[in-house]
Formats: structure tokens, sequence, C-alpha cells
């Protein structure tokens, strides 16, 4: 029997008439993205934090790669460590032990000055609360990656705007933060985030200040971005924002336990 | 550091933080505000001061002769002793000090003056331009007598404001006629002295003209000396009573007196009188520039808490602009750039409204100890430089403490 959902395609293939193979839209881009690049490999992370006399081992040897073009969700519950390895991945935070390599290059032993230039040059930060600076209008903002790069002020607010327009907040362009919803807060830290053209955006729990329907919409706007082929990491703790990815990494207790990829619900359908 | 792009972002962070700005600049600019008000009324003190204390110029050596008590080299005690030119000549030849002021002085007790109906019995004093330093009188109307007037012996004559009131009553009396003893003198000036009315009474007229006037031949009366000021009591009493002390013994050498004789030179040194003078100006600007540094530290303490708590403010937005890529530096340049333009901009305006107030409000104040408050441009200049560069120094260690901290840290900050 054939049937069709929401969860995955079926494909059939009638060459052979006794077997037929199923093969599932995950399978089948992870056949792909066994020649794309690699964005980011990391080997045998550790990573403790010292409180007080005791150290808490968070990360306790972490093994994974992402390709180019994938939208990967984190999961794990409070305390397993999830957050932890978004900001080494993010250098905010610099790991104990093991190597990390983004985008060919490898990140190590940086100093303040270089990793602000990485940061700026490869990386989008999406916050669970926004950080949006409170003075400065949604374009501003926006525009904030792009000063640091150097960019002149014209050109820096024509593609700051051209972003705006992308996540649907034009009107909004001269409104400050506490002028905008939830929502179109979160929108403006996404146009922000790509903004500097990143490799890799890296959302932290993006949904977690959001109702069901807003959280969808942004999702919405997530696939969007990942299916121009941009490289997304969500960091997250709800099961129905992980399906909304293409592949699921299970940490717990500073371990992965699980690291599949799973059939992409689409969040348009949900909203 | 400087760039174009740098100050559109200061602006836009200063205009979208009026509070901040405002209490940052506030603090800043009362404190140069204070600070100028202070040292203008510690001037004021001083020149209140010095006017009450001054009928005479403060460090004037005046000399005058009197009769003899001593036999010396065959003439009898009691001897009169007559100062002339020539004495006074050698007085100043004689000096090894820088001289400020000198003048010899030929002087009629009762010289009658007449203008028109009016007419009394006035001091008639013949002096040299730099007699008016000496008695600390200055010119209401016209001008002293000068070395013209002496060299072709005019017939001038300065009055005392108290002489003209009483012979011209309301009429302008620059270049009206009177008579002295009888001769037509013009009248050039007009003088007041802060000593008393009593100093108010007479004419002064050309030393040269009076000695010929009055058959005096090169007779004079007196003669009066200032040495340069001196900010230190102690060294300026030891200039003049060296000074003093040479003085006496010149004269006494020339004119055939008794080294011993204690009566026949009067040497009157007037700063002996004055140590009141000095103790209190020394201990008024002790006690200015105390409560002066104590307001500037204060000020520099206020910039510096100031600092700290917009950094503090800030920690959160410091760590949204790291992960957008800020390096530490222009983070630190960010706050210290910000701060330090409206500290100078804030100062300015402090500096100005004290001046202007100075200048406005200093012309009437009519208290007795307060006279004409002013300040020195400069001084108030260099410690609104000081002011800044002490609030970007204590500024630089918690804007680089923020710009050190690591970028998750700043951003849990709530």
């Amino acid at each position: 029997m054939i049937t069709k959902n929401s969860d995955a395609n079926y494909y059939l293939n009638f060459n052979t008439p006794v077997t037929f193979y199923i093969v599932t839209k995950a399978e089948i881009i992870s056949l792909i993205n066994r020649n794309s690049t690699i964005m980011i490999e990391i080997k045998d992370l550790h990573k403790s934090y010292k409180m007080g006399k005791n150290s808490l081992h968070v990360l306790k040897g972490i093994n994974f790669s992402v390709k180019e073009g994938e939208l990967v969700s984190i999961m794990g519950s409070s305390g397993s460590g999830k957050s932890t390895l978004l900001n080494i991945l993010g250098m905010l935070d610099e790991a104990d032990e093991g190597s990390y390599t983004l985008d060919g290059v490898p990140i190590k032993n940086l100093n303040e000055k270089l990793a602000a230039q990485y940061r700026n040059k490869f990386l989008g930060f999406i916050f669970q609360s926004f950080n949006l600076i409170n003075y400065k209008s949604a374009l501003d903002n926006v525009a904030l990656p792009l000063y640091y790069q150097g960019v002149s002020r014209n050109e820096r607010m024509d593609r700051s705007m051209a972003y705006l327009e992308k996540v649907g907040l034009a009107k909004w362009a001269s409104h400050k933060p506490n002028e905008l919803s939830g929502g179109q807060k979160q929108r403006v830290a996404i146009a922000r985030a790509l903004a500097s053209d990143p490799k890799v955006l890296l959302a932290d729990e993006l949904t977690g200040a959001l109702d069901s329907k807003t959280s969808y919409e942004i999702m919405d706007l997530i696939q969007q971005i990942n299916d121009e082929g941009r490289t997304i990491l969500v960091v997250t703790h709800e099961e129905d924002i992980a399906q909304m990815t293409k592949r699921i990494v299970n940490l717990k207790d500073g371990v992965i336990i699980d690291d599949k990829y799973v059939n992409q619900v689409r969040a348009l359908q949900n909203v | 550091m400087f760039s174009l792009e740098r100050w559109q972002e200061i602006f836009e962070t200063i205009s979208n933080n009026k509070l901040r700005t405002f209490l940052t600049g506030f603090s800043v600019g009362s404190g140069i505000f204070i600070l100028v008000i202070l040292l203008g009324v510690n001037v004021g003190f001083q020149n209140g001061i010095e006017d009450q204390f001054q009928g005479d110029a403060e460090n004037i050596i005046n000399v005058y002769p009197n009769r003899t008590s001593i036999d010396y080299k065959g003439f009898n005690k009691g001897r009169r002793i007559q100062l002339g030119n020539d004495d006074f000549d050698l007085a100043v030849e004689s000096s090894d000090h820088q001289l400020e002021y000198k003048s010899p002085m030929y002087r009629i007790f009762a010289g009658l003056i007449t203008y028109k109906n009016e007419s009394g019995n006035y001091r008639v004093e013949g002096v040299q331009p730099d007699f008016q330093f000496l008695e600390n009188a200055s010119i209401i109307e016209g001008r002293f007598i000068n070395n013209n007037d002496i060299s072709s012996n005019e017939k001038y004559a300065v009055l005392g404001d108290k002489a003209r009131k009483d012979l011209f009553k309301e009429e302008d009396p620059i270049g009206k006629s009177i008579q002295i003893s009888g001769l037509n003198f013009k009248v050039i000036g007009v003088f007041t002295d802060p000593g008393s009315e009593w100093d108010e009474t007479k004419a002064y007229v050309p030393i040269s003209t009076a000695q010929i006037v009055f058959g005096a031949g090169i007779d004079i009366s007196n003669m009066g000396f200032t040495l340069p000021k001196e900010k230190d009591y102690d060294k300026a009493l030891k200039e003049s009573s060296a000074f003093a002390a040479n003085l006496e013994r010149v004269l006494k050498e020339k004119l055939l007196i008794d080294p011993k004789d204690e009566s026949a030179i009067n040497v009157y040194n007037n700063i002996e009188e004055t140590k009141e003078i000095y103790l209190v100006i020394n201990a008024m600007n002790i006690f200015f520039w105390f409560v002066g540094i104590a307001t500037l530290l204060a000020g520099i303490i206020g910039v510096s808490n100031i600092m700290l708590i917009i950094v503090k403010e800030r920690t959160k937005e410091i760590g949204i602009r790291k992960a957008l890529g800020a390096e530490p530096l222009s983070i630190v340049g960010m706050i210290l750039h910000e701060s330090v333009f409206v500290t100078t901009i804030s100062g300015l305006f402090g500096l100005l409204f004290g001046l202007i107030l100075l200048e406005i409000v200093g012309p009437y104040i009519e208290l007795d100890f307060i006279q004409n408050p002013s300040v020195d441009f400069s001084i108030a200049i260099s410690t609104l430089i000081l002011l800044i560069g002490a609030g970007a120094i204590a500024g630089f260690f918690p804007a680089w403490r923020g710009a050190r901290i690591k970028p998750i840290d700043a951003l849990r900050d709530e």
C-alpha cells in the first residue's frame, strides 16, 4: 500500500517487478551531500567550566561535520551542552580541546581581533532574545555588520534595505526595536545575520520567545533562506522546530547520542 | 580613528541617548563652571583686599628729612636737613635694586586755589609722573602729569576729586583756568585716591613748575620709591629693607649726618605695615587652590564614575557588536571617542557660561571684599584640558575592560 503523508514522499521504482526500493527524500539529500564541501568540521571537542572548586565537563568529545547547504538542528535538554557547542561554533567561546575547521580555516588560538574578523566574515547570529540594539532603527541594526566590514554608508543602507525587504519589513525600516512585535524583531535579527553574507547562520533557540504561529513563520523564512543554499545550524529543544530542519543532532550529557537525516516538514504547511 | 563613519556612528549614539549624554555633559560642564566661578571669586577677593588695605602702594618706601640729633663733623645737632633734586638722583643711581616707580615731591601745605568766585586752601604738590602710582591714585578725567610737562615747566594742574567738587561744582574742569597762589594754571585732569578724602583735597603740578613758582630752587620735601612686587612676603620685606638701608646710608653720607643719627632722615617702609595683606592673600590663594583642586578631583572622579556606568550599561550592546564582528580596539575607540567629545563640548559650555557670568555679574558686585572678579583664561582652558585628559584616561580602563569581556558573557548580561 502506498500512501503519501506530510512526513515523507515515497518514490516507486517499476523497473523491477518483484521488489521495489523505497528511498526517502532525506536519503537522497544525504547522497547529494556526500559530494558537497564540508562547511563545519569538529573533532573530539571538549569543554569544561569551572564552578568554584568543581569543574563541570559540558562537552565530552563531540565529532561532527556539516556540509554546505545543510539545515541542521541540534537538540537536547537543558544542560546537554547544545548552547555551549553553538557558542564554540560561533567563536563566542573557546573549546578546551579538539579541532574546529570552518570553511577550511582552522579556528584555533584566535586573538580577539581575528575572532572578530572571522565572526564578521563567516557567521551570522540569531538569538532567542533577538539582541537588537535598542536605540538603533531596524535598518541601522541590519547595517551594523556591514559597518564593521568597512562598507560605505550608502552601500550599507542599500544592502540592508534589500535584506529588510527580503524578510518583509521594508516598511518598518525606520522603526526602533521597541516598536516591533517579537516576530518582527526576529525578522530584523535574521536580516542582520544575513547582511554580512556569511557562510553559516547560527540560531540559538530562535523561536524560544515566540508563539507557535509566529515560530512557524520564522521557520518558513529560515527554510527559504536554506533553500537558497545557505548553511544553517539551529539549536532548539522543540521537537516540531527540529522536524522542520533536514538533520537532527541529539545531544545528551555532552555527547552526541543520535545524528540522523529527517524528512523536512515545511513550516508553511503548519502556519 | 577620526573617520566620518565613526563620527556618524557617534552622533547617532549621542542623539539616541540624550539623557545619558546630558548627564555626562552636565557633570563635566557644571564642574568647570564651578571652578571658573571659584577662580573668579578668588581674584575678586584679592582685588577687594588689596583695595581695602591700600591708600598708597603697599610697598612704597618714603624718605622724609628732619633735624639732626647728634653733632657730626663740626655741625651742631638740631640742623635742619633739606633734600634736593641731586639727593633724589643720587638715591636712584646708588640703588642696586631695580625700581618700579620713583618720584620726588615738593609740597606747600596751604596754596590758595581760585576758580571764578570759589576759592580755598589746598595742598599743592609738585611731582613726577610716577607719583600717581606711588599714591595709587587713578585718573577720572583728563590725564596725569607727564615728562613733557616737567621738562617744559608747564603750568598744568591735576585736581583731587574733592577739590574739584569744591571749586567747580557740576562744571567740567578740564581745560579751565584756575589760579594757584595768584598764577594761572590749566586743569588737565581729575584724580581719585582710594586712601581717603584727605588725599583728594589737593592739586598735583609738575615738580619743576612747583619749584620755580614757589621759589624752591632744587629743594624737595620728600621722595618715594617702590620695588617690583614679589609674591612672597618675606622676600619682598628682605629686598625692600636692603634697599631702604642702602638708601639711608648713602643719603647720610652725602648730607654729612652721623650714621647713628636716628632722626635726621626718616625712611618709612610701608611694606612692614602690610604684612597682613600678604598673609591674607597667601591664605586665600592656598584656600582657593585647595578648593579648586578638590573640585577638579571631584570632577575627574565624577567622569570616571560615569564612564564606568556607561560601560556597564552598554555591556550587552558591546556583546552584540562583538558578535557582529567589532574588534576590541573599535569598541574602546567608540566609547572613548564619544566620551571625550561629550566632555569637551560640555566643558567648553561650562567654561563659557562661567566666563559670561563673571563678565556680566562681576562689575555689579559692590561688596567691600570682592571687587571685579575675573579669571585667567589660560588657567581655565588648561583645567578644561586636564579634566578632559583625566576623563579619557579614567574612561579608558572601563572601556578596555568592557572590550575584553567575552561576547558570550556580555550577551548573557541582562
